[in-house]
C-alpha cells in the first residue's frame, strides 16, 4: 500500500525529488506565461488594429494554436526545433545530431499556446475600456506611451484578471506534458519514482496531490490579486 | 523545402489513425455527458451527495489529464486486487483506461457548465410556471431545458474542443491514434516540422467542423434571436414589389 515513508526527505525518501520537480513546474509556468503575456499582448494589438492584413494574421493564430492538441505544440517545438538547431550547427561545421534544451522547447511550446488564449483575454479587456476615456486622455494632449500605462493598462489588467487565472490553471495542468520532452517536473519525477519503485499509484497520487495544491493555491492567490484590482469599481 | 509527395504519404498514413481518435472522442464525450448530468444532479441534492460531487469535480478539474491517465493505466496496476479482480481485462487495455479517464475528466468539467446553465434560467420563469400549475417533468421540458440548453451550447462546444485535443494524449498510452501515428513517423523519418503540420492540420480540421456544427444547432435552436427575415428566403426581390403592390411597404422596416 501507499508508504508514506516513500516521500521522507531522508537519503532514502523522494520528498525532496519531487519538491524539486514541483518547482520546477512551477518555473516553466511561469516563463512559458510570460512568454504568452508577450506574444498574447502582441497578437490582441494585432487583432485589434485596423489593418485587415495584421486582423486576419492575428485570427488565424489564435484558431490555429487553440485547435490543435497542446502535445502536438510541444512535438512540433521540440523535434522541430531540434532539427533547426542541427541543421544551423551543421551549416557552421557542426557535426551530428544536436538537440534543443527541453526547458526552452517546453515554455516554449506551452508560451505560444498561452499566447492565443491570452490574445483573447486582453482583446475583450481593452475592448472594455470605454472610448470616452481614450478620447479624453487624447484631447489632454497625452502621448500613446502615458495613455496606454496611465488608461489602458491599470483598467485591462483588472479586467483580465479573471481570465488571466485561467490562463494559468490550463498552463499548469499543461505543463505536465513537457514530461514528454525529458523535462524533470512533476510528472517526470513521478514517473521516474514510479518505475525505479514499482509504485505508480502511490507516485501518481502524489503528483495529483502537489498539483491540486498548485491550482488551489493559485486561485486562492487570484482571487486576492483581483480583489485589490478592483478597489476603485468595487461596491462598497 | 516542402516535399508534396512526403506529404501526401503522411496525411495517408496519419489518417488511417483518425477512426480510432475519432472513437475515442465519441465514446468518452458520450459517457461524460451522461456523468455531468448525473454529477449536476448530484450536486443539487442532499449535504453528502453535494459533497461528492463537489469534491469529484475540485479533483478532476485541479489536476492535469496526464496525471489522471498514467493513474488509471499505470498506477491501479500496483494492487494485486484490481489485477485479480473482474475488471482487469479492461484496465489492462489502453483504449479502456483512456476512455475511463477522459470521460471522468470532461464528466468533471461538462457538469460545471450543465451547473451554469441551470442557474442561469431565471427564477421568474420558474416560478410562474409552478403558478400555472406546471408539474416538475413539464416544467423541465418546457421552461428550465431549453433556457439552459442554449446557455449550455457555447461553453459546450469549448469543451468539445478540448476534448478533441485531450485524445492525442492517448498515443503516450500505446494508443495508435492519430498522433501516435505522427510521432512514430516522425521518429523514423525526423521530418518533424512537415509530419506535425500535417498532423495539425488533420485536428483543426476536425475542430473546425464541430465548432460549426454547434454553432448550426445553436442557430438552430435560438430563432427566437435571429433578425426577422426582409422577405421570403432565397427571394432578393422584396415581396411588395415581387407582387407589384403599391403602398405601404411589407418589408425592409424593422419589426417592433
Amino acid at each position: 500500500m501507499t508508504d508514506l515513508a516513500l516521500f521522507g526527505f531522508g537519503p532514502a525518501g523522494w520528498g525532496a525529488a519531487m519538491v524539486r520537480a514541483t518547482a520546477m513546474t512551477l518555473a516553466v509556468t511561469v516563463t512559458s506565461m510570460l512568454i504568452g503575456a508577450a506574444g498574447g499582448a502582441a497578437v490582441a494589438t494585432a487583432k485589434l488594429s485596423g489593418s485587415r492584413a495584421l486582423r486576419a494574421a492575428g485570427d488565424a493564430y489564435t484558431t490555429v494554436l487553440r485547435g490543435v492538441p497542446e502535445l502536438l505544440v510541444i512535438y512540433l517545438v521540440y523535434f522541430g526545433g531540434s532539427a533547426v538547431v542541427t541543421a544551423v550547427a551543421a551549416a557552421l561545421g557542426f557535426e551530428g545530431f544536436l538537440g534543443m534544451p527541453s526547458f526552452l522547447a517546453g515554455s516554449l511550446a506551452c508560451g505560444l499556446t498561452s499566447a492565443a488564449y491570452q490574445a483573447e483575454v486582453y482583446r475583450g479587456a481593452a475592448l472594455a475600456v470605454p472610448r470616452g476615456q481614450m478620447e479624453a486622455a487624447r484631447a489632454l494632449g497625452m502621448g500613446a506611451g502615458l495613455r496606454f500605462r496611465r488608461i489602458l493598462a491599470p483598467q485591462i489588467l483588472a479586467v483580465a484578471l479573471p481570465g488571466l487565472g485561467n490562463v494559468w490553471q490550463l498552463g499548469l495542468k499543461e505543463s505536465a506534458l513537457i514530461s514528454v520532452t525529458g523535462l524533470v517536473e512533476l510528472l517526470r519525477q513521478s514517473q521516474i519514482g514510479a518505475g525505479s519503485t514499482h509504485q505508480p499509484f502511490s507516485f501518481y497520487i502524489a503528483a495529483g496531490v502537489l498539483y491540486l495544491a498548485l491550482t488551489t493555491g493559485s486561485t486562492l492567490l487570484f482571487g486576492r490579486a483581483e480583489w485589490r484590482l478592483t478597489r476603485s469599481t468595487r461596491r462598497p | 523545402m516542402i516535399d508534396l509527395a512526403f506529404m501526401g504519404d503522411t496525411a495517408q498514413a496519419l489518417l488511417k489513425g483518425l477512426p480510432l481518435t475519432l472513437e475515442l472522442f465519441g465514446v468518452s464525450a458520450l459517457a461524460g455527458l451522461v456523468l455531468a448530468v448525473l454529477i449536476a444532479w448530484m450536486r443539487s441534492g442532499g449535504r453528502v451527495l453535494r459533497g461528492l460531487a463537489g469534491a469529484y469535480v475540485f479533483v478532476f478539474r485541479g489536476t492535469p489529464l496526464l496525471v489522471q491517465l498514467f493513474l488509471v493505466y499505470y498506477g491501479l496496476s500496483q494492487f494485486p486486487e484490481v489485477r485479480h479482480s473482474f475488471a482487469w481485462p479492461f484496465l489492462r487495455d489502453p483504449f479502456w483506461c483512456a476512455v475511463l479517464t477522459l470521460s471522468l475528466n470532461t464528466g468533471a468539467y461538462t457538469s460545471e457548465i450543465i451547473r451554469g446553465a441551470l442557474a442561469a434560467v431565471p427564477a421568474g420563469q420558474v416560478e410562474a410556471a409552478r403558478a400555472c400549475g406546471m408539474p416538475a417533468a413539464l416544467l423541465f421540458r418546457r421552461i428550465i431545458a431549453p433556457v439552459a440548453l442554449r446557455q449550455a451550447l457555447p461553453s459546450y462546444a469549448t469543451e468539445l474542443i478540448l476534448m478533441t485535443k485531450a485524445t492525442s494524449l492517448a498515443s503516450i498510452v500505446t494508443l495508435k491514434e492519430t498522433m501516435f501515428v505522427a510521432a512514430r513517423i516522425n521518429s523514423e523519418t525526423y521530418r518533424a516540422i512537415e509530419v506535425f503540420l500535417c498532423a495539425g492540420a488533420i485536428y483543426l480540421a476536425l475542430n473546425v467542423v464541430l465548432a460549426r456544427a454547434i454553432a448550426l444547432l445553436e442557430w438552430w435552436l435560438s430563432p427566437h434571436l435571429r433578425r426577422p427575415p426582409d422577405a421570403l428566403p432565397g427571394l432578393d426581390t422584396p415581396l411588395d414589389r415581387a407582387v407589384g403592390l403599391e403602398g405601404p411597404r411589407l418589408s425592409g422596416a424593422p419589426r417592433p
